[in-house]
């Protein structure tokens, strides 16, 4: 195995983490395989699908299109970071259970990616904003209603926390 | 109609979503067992070759590879995969031998340490061919003289049989009007966003297979340990493993024996996971691929006499289950609607495309579809409203039990209020104002409408009307329920699930028999050694099957509640109360013996056991299909699925002319599947299902090239529908309840997508009518659509 490795150090969901990782290594397979976080999943491996997103730095990527040697030096959220500090569900994952808005669960990592970084931006968003923010991840299971019904019940419980 | 339930038809949370949203679900590629080596396969780039020579030494020399295995070794040391149809010599497996059928056919697999080493190694794997002659197009394939596919078979026809049920001559003589057209279902899929994938591991001193997959596939054990030439007992099936989307196509089952024979020759762990390309072309998942050539002879007042209807199925290069797809349709053949004279001419045919594979509604969202064009066509023809042509020929509630000239009776049904009450959903009159002040002013603006039959409840009863060697009769499911010492209540289903919510349906109905509350109920997912028989969640079935089998094991369970009760306070059960997991003596308060004193009785106290009752507190139950178990007439009339669910679509879609790009403004869906255990998973579905549907008919397409190449292995031509392409969907419901199920409940695995398609075609061909220009073939891409549109205008 003649494969040459290059160091990194990158934060994952608070946790710095170092590795030595072959070029051709992609983000999502180091953080699956490797760091054996398994909540961001794979999808197409081309980009279209959006089951692998994770924040990078705070915006949502496809973990899939980036090599995990481009990740370093920066920070990474995958679904498995998106808790409450007290590990209880964040206010959008309690709303994706409210409000049914999955079924088999394997976009829903990549969903609740997006629709976090939209929340994170825009903390009201109208209808069709939910919808141009989740239009980049395919859902084959809901139609795309009740997790556009989750996220304006999430933003609304958001507001309605930050008013408090 | 729900009142009556304490925990059934309520909103409340599922006991899956969480584990979900916390990236705690476990599927297939999540699976790590230590030493596990990884599978990537060389498929074929030809449609049609022999295969002259294949060497794999450059491959094996490569780094961190153990084995390169080819068809010669692995046709000779397994048997081939189960087929459908009475064909014997379609013989079938995971790798070619010989020669290779289809382009993305697996030639070879290579195992490695890595994915990424086994596939550097994969392409060094030299594979020389020879091509040979090959047929794409389903008409040209039943051509005679034309290349066949599997010599040995002698056609390329699988199945075709001509059904005439009822005086179909007699009613096209003696109808007013006659119409005739050909209806067109692309080859599409369900696509799931996760792919198949499958690890095995062989433990030699237990002789036993251990596999972990993304499956929902009736007999899936079994069928892998045949092919493998293993006992039955000899593969574990853990269906613990959740599944990333199925909707019918998750039956990986030659990857499994390939994996399995991996795992077994190597004594390591093997795990195969497609990739997307895989998927999509050597995956063997792509769904119907139908044309119908369809005859309608009806009179003047609207009344259908009857209709013929030739359904012509490509299944790609193999047979599998695929051609039953058109054996399904029986059971609803005439729609929602009194046709009392049909023939029906399905034909099953092979062309060197990627084998077909069960899609969510097994063949019956294309008959729908082809239905529904022609009761619109029918309409269009006589001048008269669509929607008073289908209520006009809409069985009536008080006709129920309705025998249909196939055989099937429909258990129940409302179907003028449901449409009704979509119309009014949709605020019908306003719609056709906006439709028609659209039309005013340039646009092409059109209006949908759609009334079909989801059959629910699954029965195998095609299985033997297609292949009379198959006596399969029985499509049974099961459940086990277990009440432990410290009162804690356990279902235990046999088989996996991919996001039905079958965790909160057994709990949700345990709960209501027991009265217990189903946050509290833990249901697990037993591997295939320890569980019931089950087939799986097919059919729209499960609501059906595993609810009616969870309610039976409940019941008694509270069954042997009260008779601990009644021995103890030697009365008679009928002298006692059950409420909320306590029993009393009715009328007397005081005389109770509480939910945890009996089940103290049950694990621990048996001199206050009543005789005959086992102690310990579970039970199992094992459920036949509702109206299952009938053989097929000589004219092939036989029930099929016992329930009947019903949907009214009402679509609203304008059409850019310029691009082709059409829109839809308006979705309302009524729907009636009784009563519905858990409104939310029956909503997310139907929703789903009508996304789905609408990428049937707008967008997605397996399409090939005239070279026999598969067009469209990445989601950049293979399109999904985005959230911007799925409309706000409305959803009305109705109940009429099944008087054949334990809660009158119906299935609603495949709702929405039964009826979508057929809705959004009659809604752009509404569209079209303007301009006299009409399209019947799906998907009605942009492409199709600028060109009708440009075609039509120019002329």
């Amino acid at each position: 195995m003649s494969e040459e490795l290059y160091p990194i150090e990158v934060e994952v969901n608070g946790v710095q983490r170092t590795a030595r990782v072959p070029a051709r290594l992609s983000l999502v397979d180091w953080l699956r395989e490797d760091l054996r976080l398994t909540g961001t999943h794979v999808g197409c491996e081309h980009g279209i699908c959006g089951a692998c997103s994770v924040m990078l730095d705070g915006e949502p990527v496809r973990s899939c299109l980036m090599f995990a040697f481009q990740a370093n030096g920066h920070r990474v959220t995958t679904v498995e970071g998106l808790a409450q500090p007290d590990g209880s569900m964040s206010v959008l994952q309690d709303s994706f259970c409210q409000a049914h808005a999955l079924q088999c669960g394997y976009c829903t990592p990549g969903m609740l990616i997006a629709a976090q970084g939209l929340l994170n931006t825009n903390p009201r968003p109208t209808d069709l904003q939910i919808r141009e923010a989740i239009g980049g991840n395919l859902c084959r299971c809901t139609g795309y209603q009740q997790i556009v019904d989750a996220v304006k019940q999430a933003a609304s419980r958001l507001s309605k926390e930050t008013a408090s | 109609m729900t009142t009556q339930f304490r925990y059934i038809g309520k909103h409340r949370r599922t006991k899956e979503d969480p584990r979900f949203v916390t990236g705690r679900g476990r599927y297939a590629a999540d699976i790590a067992l230590p030493g596990t080596k990884h599978v990537a396969l060389v498929a074929s780039p030809h449609p049609s070759a022999r295969i002259v020579s294949i060497s794999t030494d450059a491959a094996l020399a490569a780094p961190g590879v153990l084995t390169v295995l080819t068809g010669d070794e692995f046709c000779a040391r397994t048997d081939p995969l189960y087929v459908g149809v009475d064909a014997p010599k379609v013989t079938r497996y995971a790798l070619a031998r010989g020669v290779v059928r289809y382009a993305g056919e697996w030639v070879a697999a290579v195992v490695a340490d890595t994915r990424a080493l086994a596939e550097d190694a994969a392409e060094l794997v030299e594979v020389e061919y020879e091509s040979l002659p090959f047929v794409i197009d389903p008409e040209a394939a039943l051509a005679p003289g034309t290349h066949l596919i599997h010599p040995d078979h002698g056609t390329n026809v699988l199945y075709r049989r001509k059904f005439v049920w009822g005086p179909v001559e007699e009613a096209f003589a003696k109808a007013d009007h006659q119409l005739a057209f050909r209806a067109t279902w692309g080859r599409s899929s369900t696509v799931p966003i996760e792919t198949f994938g499958v690890t095995a591991r062989w433990d030699p001193v237990a002789e036993l297979l251990d596999v972990w997959a993304s499956i929902q596939m009736p007999k899936y054990p079994d069928q892998t340990a045949r092919a493998l030439r293993l006992p039955g007992n000899a593969v574990r099936v853990h269906f613990d493993v959740d599944v990333g989307g199925s909707y019918g196509v998750k039956r990986g089952i030659k990857h499994t024996v390939l994996v399995g024979y991996l795992a077994k020759k190597l004594g390591v762990p093997v795990r195969l996971i497609e990739d997307r390309l895989e998927n999509m072309r050597g995956g063997d998942m792509h769904g119907p691929d139908r044309f119908f050539d369809m005859q309608v002879a009806f009179d003047r007042d609207g009344t259908i006499r009857g209709m013929k209807m030739r359904a012509v199925d490509d299944v790609g290069a193999y047979a599998g289950r695929s051609p039953l797809q058109l054996g399904k349709p029986v059971g609803a053949i005439c729609g929602p609607y009194q046709i009392h004279a049909i023939e029906y001419e399905p034909t099953s045919v092979m062309t060197n495309k990627t084998p077909q594979e069960a899609v969510r509604g097994f063949g019956q969202s294309p008959t729908n579809f082809a239905i529904e064009r022609a009761m619109d066509r029918v309409a269009r023809q006589l001048g008269m409203d669509r929607i008073e042509l289908r209520r006009k020929n809409l069985i009536r509630r008080d006709q129920f039990p309705y025998l249909i000239p196939s055989g099937s009776s429909y258990d129940s049904g409302d179907y003028h209020t449901v449409l009704d009450k979509a119309l009014e959903a949709s605020g019908y009159p306003a719609l056709v104002r906006m439709r028609d002040e659209a039309r005013l002013a340039g646009r092409l603006a059109g209006i949908g409408v759609a009334t079909c039959l989801e059959p629910s409840g699954g029965n195998a009863s095609f299985e033997l009307l297609f292949n009379p060697k198959n006596e399969t009769t029985t499509w049974m499911d099961s459940c086990l329920v277990r009440v432990d010492l410290s009162g804690s209540i356990t279902g235990v289903m046999g088989t996996s699930s991919s996001g039905q919510g079958h965790e909160t349906l057994v709990s949700t109905v345990v709960g209501e028999i027991l009265e217990r509350d189903p946050a509290t109920i833990r249901v697990i997912h037993a591997d295939s050694l320890n569980a019931l028989p089950s087939n799986s969640p097919v059919g729209s079935r499960m609501a059906i099957m595993l609810g009616g089998a969870a309610a039976g094991a409940a019941r008694k369970i509270r069954d042997a509640l009260v008779a601990i009760a009644a021995h103890n306070f030697e009365c008679s059960p009928e002298d006692l109360e059950y409420r909320d997991g306590n029993v009393g003596i009715k009328g007397a308060p005081s005389k109770m013996l509480s939910w945890d004193q009996l089940v103290e009785i049950a694990h621990r106290k048996f001199h206050k056991m009543p005789p005959g009752l086992d102690p310990g507190l579970q039970a199992q139950f094992v459920w036949e299909v509702p109206t299952g178990g009938g053989v097929p007439t000589q004219d092939g009339r036989v029930q099929m699925y016992p329930c009947y669910a019903f949907e009214a679509h009402v679509v609203y879609v304008e059409i850019d002319p310029d691009t082709g790009k059409p829109s839809i403004r308006k979705y309302v869906c009524g729907h009636d599947c009784g009563v519905m255990i858990s409104p939310d998973i029956v909503h997310g579905m139907t929703y789903g299902g009508i996304a789905h549907g609408i990428g049937a008919s707008l967008y997605e397409k397996f399409a090939y090239t005239e070279d026999g190449q598969l067009a469209s292995g990445t989601f950049m031509d293979y399109l999904i529908p985005s959230s911007m392409e799925v409309p706000d969907i409305h959803i009305v419901d109705h109940c009429t309840p099944s008087p054949l199920t334990t809660f009158g409940q119906k299935g609603s695995g495949e709702a929405g997508y039964l009826g979508a398609p057929a809705a959004i075609a009659n809604a752009i061909n509404d569209a079209l009518d303007p301009l006299g220009a009409s399209i019947d073939t799906l998907p009605m891409s942009h492409l199709a659509l600028w060109e009708t549109i440009t075609k039509a205008t120019k002329m």
